[in-house]
C-alpha cells in the first residue's frame, strides 16, 4: 500500500532517526512511502498552548498537504492524537465547518505507526532483531488519547533477541506536557525525576517510546542525571534487522 | 430583584444555547448476577465482615434473641435501647440485660446506654450495607447513633443484590441511614481506623424469616 | 483580582476561597521544596489509587454507570431552572425553608443570621466543600460564633489554622507525627486541658478527636452541612461520610443549615442508585462508605421528632452560573467531588493542593476555579489551566466523565486572550514560519547554527525561556541532517539508500 509519512516537526528537526526508521520499516514490509514535501507541523503546540486561532493556519496547511492521500502514518501518538481529536474541534469552534469536515475525513485515514502495522497491515512480527535490554514507556497520548493499548508491546514481543523488561509505574506521565516543561519547569522536573528513577530500576540499556517529544524529555533527564540509558523510538527497534542495528 | 429570581435568570441566560436534554442511558445492572437468596445472604455477610463488622447467622436452634444476648454480654453491655416496635421474639429474655424502650429518651440518657438493638429496612449484598428507615423495629435515628454498640437484625428476605434494588425498595420521604460497617476514618496517612463517632461496634445478625 | 460578575459588588474575599495569592508555577515550586510534604503526598495518593482501582475493577458495569452518571448531570444542567424550583417546592412541602445566595458573602450572611437567631455561640460543621469555598468559618467567627469542624482531617486543618489541600482528605499533607504535634499544641477540652497519652498512633489520635468532639455533638444546637446530592422530585438531601460526624450533626441539633451549590440537584430518586455506586468507589476506594444519611425536610410524626426541628437549605450560585454559560466548561459542574482525579494526577501528587490556591485543587480545581471566578489579566487563576501535562489520567478515572484535558485546553484559549503579549507574538511568528515548508526549512537552517554552542552533543544551559528546559534536563544538539535533507539526498540517489 502507498502511505504518506508525516515525519512530525520534532522528528524531522531533532530526532530524524525515528522518521528514517519508519520509512525503512514500511519499505521492508513491501509498502511505498511518500513524504509530502510541503508538510510542517500539525499545530498541536499552538492548540495546547491556548492559541487555537493561530493553529487554524497550521490545521489548514496540514489538510491541504495530506488531503489527497489514502493513508497517513506518523511516528508520534501525540501528533496523531491532535489530528484525530483536536483539528476538527478547533476548526468547528472557529466557525470553519468546511475545514472541520476535511479534518474529520483526514482524521479517519491517519494512523500512529503501531496502529498502522497492527490494525491496517495486520502485522505482529515485523521481522526485527534487537539484542538489547529494553524498557517501554507508553506515552500518555498513545495510552489515553489514541488508546493504542498493547499494540506497541505486541510488536516488541515479536522482536528477536530483545530483552523486554517492564517499567514500574509505566503508565504515569513523564512530565513533558509541551510548554508545561518550560512554564512549570520545577513540577515537570519532579515528575521526570521519578520516571528516570523507575527507568534506572529496570537496568535496561534502552528506553523506548512511540513519541519523539517524550523521548527528548526523558532523554534529557537521563543525560542530566548521567544515567547510561539511551532513548530509542519504537520505529528504530522495529526497523532493526540482522544486518543493521539502527543505533 | 430577589436572589432567587436573579439566580434563576442567570441560569436561564447561561443556557441560552439550549443544550440538548439527554435521555439517560440506564444500561447498568439493576439486579445482581448472583441472585439466589442464599448466595446474597452469604455475599452480604462476607462483604459486611470486610468492614470489620461482626456477622452472625441465626437459626431456629440459635435464635436472634439468643445471639443478641450473647453479643451484648460479650461487649459487657448491661443496657440496650430499642424501639417500641422491636418484635418480642427478638428481645432476649435474660434478666442481666436491661432492654429500654425508647420513649423519647434524652441525648444524655442515650449516651449512658451501652447498646442499641434494631431491625432494618433493607440490606445490600454487593456493598455489605444495612439501610435503616426509622421503621417500627428501628425507631428514630439517634437510637442507633449515640450508644457505642449497634446490634442489627437482618431478615434474609430483606437482602437485595444491588444498590438499585435497595433504592427501589425504599421510601425516599423517610429519614434513611445507610450503614456499611462501623464508623471509620482514613484521614491520617490513609491508615484505616475503625470506630470514630458512630457506634464503634457493629454486630449484624442475619436471620431466616420467622426466627 | 477585581472580577465584576453581572455587576455584583465584590466584598473583601470576593468569591470566597477560590483564588490564591501566587501563580501556580511559583506556588508549586515552593511546595516541591518541602521534602516531607512530597513524601506524605506520594504515600497517601499511592495508597488511595490502589484502593480505588481494586474496587472499580470488580464492577462489571462501571462504564455503563459512568455513562449514566454523566448523562444525568448533563440533563440536570440543561433543565436546571425547573429542577431548582421543583426542589424548592419539595423541601418546603416537607417543612424545610429554602434560601438563595448569589455569592459567598450572601450565603455567609444567611447562615450567620440563622445561627444568630437561635442565639448560638457555637455551631458544629460537617465537612463541606461549599462552606470551605465561601469561607463560612471565618464569617461566623467574625460574628462571634465559633464553628467546629467535625471531620477528623478538617479538624486537624482547623486546629492548625491551615488550609485543606485535598477534597477527600484535607490533611493529606500532614503525617501522623505532625498531627500529634498539632493536637498537643492546639486541642483543648472545656477545662482548657490538652489531650493526654497522645503518641502518634492513628488510632490514639482518632480517639483523642472523638473525646474532643463528642461533648460538642451532644450539646450544640445548630449544625451546618453541605450536601452531596439533592433530589428534585422528593426534596431528599444526601450526605455521604465515614466517621459518623455527619450523622451526629444531621441528627442531634435542633437546627440544621445545609449549604449546597445549585449544580448538586439531581432530577429523580432513582438517579441516586448511580451516584451511590460511583462516588464511594471513586472517592475512598470502598464498595460503600460507612455512613450515608438522607432526609427530606423535617422528620418525626406527632410528638416524636426524629432529627432537627428546623431545616434550612441555602442554594448557592457563587460563580456556578458563570461556569454554566461556558458551553465547553459547563461539564465541570458535573463534578461529584470524589477527588479521584487528584490522586492520579502527576502534578497534584507532587505539588499537593495548596499550590492551586483555591478550595478546589488538582485537575478539577484547575478548570473549576477559573470557570467560577473568570480570569482577568493579573488573575492567579489564569495560571491554573496551564498546571497540567494533559496526560489524561484524570479523564480516565472521572466517574462522571468530565473531559478535563479538553476543558483545560479550552480555558488556555481564554487565558491567552489577555496578557501573554510576547508569547502570542512568538506563537504568531511560529505559526507563520510553520505554515510553509520553505519558511520552516529556512528557519531551521538558522537554528542549526546553534549546534556550535553545544558541548558533547548537548546543551546543559540555555537562556530564557529555554532555561526552563535546561534547568532540569539536557537538550541534544540538532543532528547534522534533518529528516527532510536525508529524504532529499536519498531521492537524488534513486531511493532506497540507507
Amino acid at each position: 500500500m502507498r502511505v504518506a509519512l508525516l515525519a512530525t516537526c520534532v522528528a524531522d528537526t531533532i530526532a530524524p532517526r525515528a522518521a528514517r526508521a519508519t520509512v525503512r520499516l514500511l519499505e521492508r514490509l513491501g509498502h511505498e512511502v511518500d513524504f509530502p514535501a510541503e508538510q510542517t507541523c500539525c499545530g498541536q503546540m499552538h492548540i495546547n498552548s491556548g492559541y487555537p486561532d493561530l493553529a487554524m493556519r497550521l490545521i489548514r496547511h496540514h489538510a491541504d498537504t495530506f488531503g489527497g492521500y489514502d493513508a497517513v502514518v506518523l511516528p508520534s501518538a501525540s501528533c496523531a492524537g491532535s489530528i484525530r481529536h483536536q483539528h476538527a474541534v478547533v476548526a468547528r469552534s472557529r466557525g470553519d465547518a468546511g475545514l472541520a469536515e476535511r479534518a474529520d475525513a483526514l482524521a479517519a485515514r491517519t494512523y500512529e505507526l503501531s496502529e498502522l502495522l497492527v490494525d491496517v497491515l495486520g502485522v505482529h512480527d515485523v521481522g526485527a532483531r534487537y539484542p538489547h535490554r529494553v524498557t517501554y514507556h507508553p506515552t500518555c497520548h498513545s495510552l489515553r488519547m489514541l488508546r493504542v493499548g498493547d499494540r506497541p508491546l505486541t510488536l516488541l514481543r515479536h522482536v528477536r533477541d530483545i530483552d523486554l523488561v517492564e517499567l514500574p509505574a509505566a503508565e504515569e506521565c513523564c512530565g513533558f506536557g509541551g510548554t508545561f516543561a518550560m512554564k512549570n519547569s520545577a513540577t515537570s522536573g519532579a515528575i521526570l525525576a521519578d520516571k528516570v528513577a523507575n527507568i534506572r530500576s529496570t537496568a535496561a540499556s534502552v528506553c523506548a517510546a512511540a513519541d519523539s517529544s517524550c523521548l527528548l524529555h526523558i532523554g534529557g533527564g537521563l543525560s542530566r542525571s548521567r544515567t547510561p540509558v539511551r532513548t530509542v523510538h519504537l520505529a528504530e527497534i522495529l526497523a532493526s534487522t540482522e544486518g543493521t542495528d539502527a543505533l | 430583584m430577589s436572589a432567587r429570581s436573579e439566580i434563576l435568570a442567570r441560569v436561564r441566560a447561561a443556557l441560552a444555547d439550549e443544550p440538548a436534554v439527554r435521555q439517560v442511558p440506564r444500561e447498568y445492572r439493576q439486579h445482581s448476577r448472583d441472585a439466589g437468596t442464599a448466595d446474597l445472604a452469604e455475599m452480604f455477610g462476607e462483604r459486611l465482615a470486610e468492614y470489620t463488622a461482626r456477622v452472625h447467622r441465626a437459626t431456629p436452634e440459635h435464635t436472634p434473641a439468643e445471639i443478641i444476648a450473647e453479643v451484648l454480654r460479650a461487649r459487657g453491655a448491661s443496657s440496650a435501647v430499642v424501639a417500641r416496635g422491636l418484635p418480642a421474639r427478638w428481645r432476649p429474655g435474660t434478666a442481666s440485660i436491661g432492654l429500654v424502650d425508647d420513649t423519647g429518651l434524652g441525648i444524655g440518657e442515650l449516651d449512658r446506654t451501652d447498646a442499641a438493638v434494631t431491625g432494618c429496612a433493607v440490606a445490600i449484598a454487593e456493598t455489605g450495607t444495612l439501610v435503616l428507615d426509622a421503621g417500627a423495629d428501628q425507631g428514630r435515628r439517634a437510637i442507633s447513633l449515640i450508644p457505642d454498640h449497634h446490634v442489627c437484625v437482618v431478615r434474609t428476605d430483606q437482602i437485595v443484590g444491588t444498590v438499585a434494588e435497595a433504592l427501589a425498595a425504599l421510601d425516599p420521604l423517610r429519614p434513611l441511614t445507610f450503614i456499611s460497617g462501623p464508623s471509620a476514618t482514613s484521614d491520617i496517612e490513609l491508615d484505616r481506623v475503625e470506630g470514630v463517632h458512630g457506634p464503634r461496634n457493629l454486630d449484624v445478625i442475619v436471620t431466616p424469616v420467622g426466627c | 483580582m477585581s472580577t465584576a460578575f453581572l455587576g455584583m459588588p465584590e466584598l473583601p474575599g470576593g468569591h470566597g476561597n477560590l483564588r490564591g495569592a501566587a501563580e501556580f508555577p511559583d506556588a508549586a515550586r515552593q511546595a516541591l521544596g518541602n521534602r516531607q510534604l512530597r513524601d506524605n503526598l506520594a504515600h497517601a495518593t499511592g495508597a488511595i489509587r490502589a484502593k480505588r482501582s481494586a474496587v472499580v475493577d470488580e464492577v462489571p458495569d462501571w462504564e455503563e454507570l459512568r455513562a449514566a452518571g454523566s448523562a444525568v448531570k448533563a440533563d440536570t444542567l440543561a433543565r436546571l431552572p425547573e429542577l431548582l424550583e421543583q426542589l424548592e417546592s419539595a423541601v418546603q412541602a416537607r417543612g424545610g425553608v429554602v434560601h438563595w445566595a448569589r455569592d459567598a458573602e450572601e450565603a455567609n450572611r444567611i447562615v450567620t443570621e440563622l445561627a444568630g437567631r437561635q442565639g448560638a455561640r457555637e455551631v458544629v460543621k460537617v465537612k463541606s466543600m461549599a462552606t470551605q469555598e465561601i469561607g463560612l468559618d471565618a464569617a461566623l467567627d467574625a460574628a462571634g460564633i465559633t464553628a467546629t469542624e467535625t471531620d477528623l482531617a478538617e479538624l486537624i486543618v482547623q486546629l492548625d489554622n491551615d488550609r485543606p489541600s485535598h477534597i477527600l482528605v484535607p490533611a493529606i499533607h500532614r503525617n501522623r507525627r505532625e498531627i500529634a504535634e498539632i493536637f498537643a499544641e492546639h486541642m483543648r477540652d472545656d477545662q482548657g486541658r490538652p489531650p493526654t497519652d497522645l503518641g502518634d498512633d492513628p488510632a490514639a489520635l482518632t480517639e483523642a478527636a472523638r473525646r474532643y468532639l463528642r461533648e460538642k455533638f451532644l450539646r450544640t444546637p445548630v449544625a451546618v452541612s453541605g450536601a452531596n446530592f439533592a433530589v428534585a422530585e422528593t426534596g431528599t438531601l444526601c450526605v455521604v461520610e465515614s466517621e459518623g460526624n455527619g450523622r451526629m450533626c444531621l441528627t442531634l441539633p435542633d437546627t440544621l443549615i445545609t449549604v449546597m451549590g445549585i449544580e448538586k440537584v439531581v432530577p429523580t430518586w432513582r438517579d441516586l442508585e448511580i451516584f451511590l455506586q460511583l462516588l464511594p468507589r471513586s472517592s475512598t476506594g470502598e464498595r460503600m462508605n460507612p455512613y450515608t444519611s438522607m432526609w427530606s425536610g423535617v422528620h418525626g410524626e406527632g410528638g416524636a421528632p426524629d432529627g432537627p426541628r428546623e431545616f434550612h437549605l441555602v442554594l448557592l450560585d457563587n460563580g456556578r452560573t458563570r461556569a454554566l454559560a461556558d458551553d465547553v466548561g459547563r461539564q465541570a459542574l458535573h463534578c461529584i467531588r470524589c477527588s479521584a482525579c487528584l490522586n492520579v494526577c502527576p502534578v497534584y501528587s507532587r505539588t499537593g493542593g495548596h499550590a492551586y490556591g483555591s478550595t478546589y485543587p488538582g485537575p478539577i480545581g484547575a478548570i473549576l476555579s477559573p470557570l467560577l471566578t473568570g480570569m482577568d489579566a493579573d488573575d492567579t487563576n489564569a495560571s491554573l489551566p496551564f498546571a497540567s501535562t494533559l496526560c489524561g489520567a484524570c479523564y480516565d478515572v472521572c466517574p462522571v466523565k468530565i473531559d478535563i484535558p479538553s476543558v483545560l485546553v479550552h480555558l488556555r484559549g481564554q487565558a491567552t486572550r489577555s496578557g501573554h503579549r510576547t508569547e502570542r507574538a512568538t506563537m504568531r511568528l511560529l505559526a507563520w514560519l510553520m505554515s510553509s515548508a520553505g519558511r520552516f526549512t529556512a528557519a531551521r537552517r538558522l537554528m542549526r547554527l546553534a549546534r556550535f554552542g553545544a558541548r558533547g552533543g548537548r546543551f546543559r544551559r540555555l537562556p530564557p525561556p529555554l532555561s526552563g528546559w535546561t534547568d532540569h534536563r539536557d537538550l541534544p544538539a540538532p543532528p547534522r541532517r534533518t529528516f527532510r535533507q536525508w529524504w532529499a539526498a536519498r531521492r537524488r540517489n534513486g531511493g532506497g539508500a540507507r
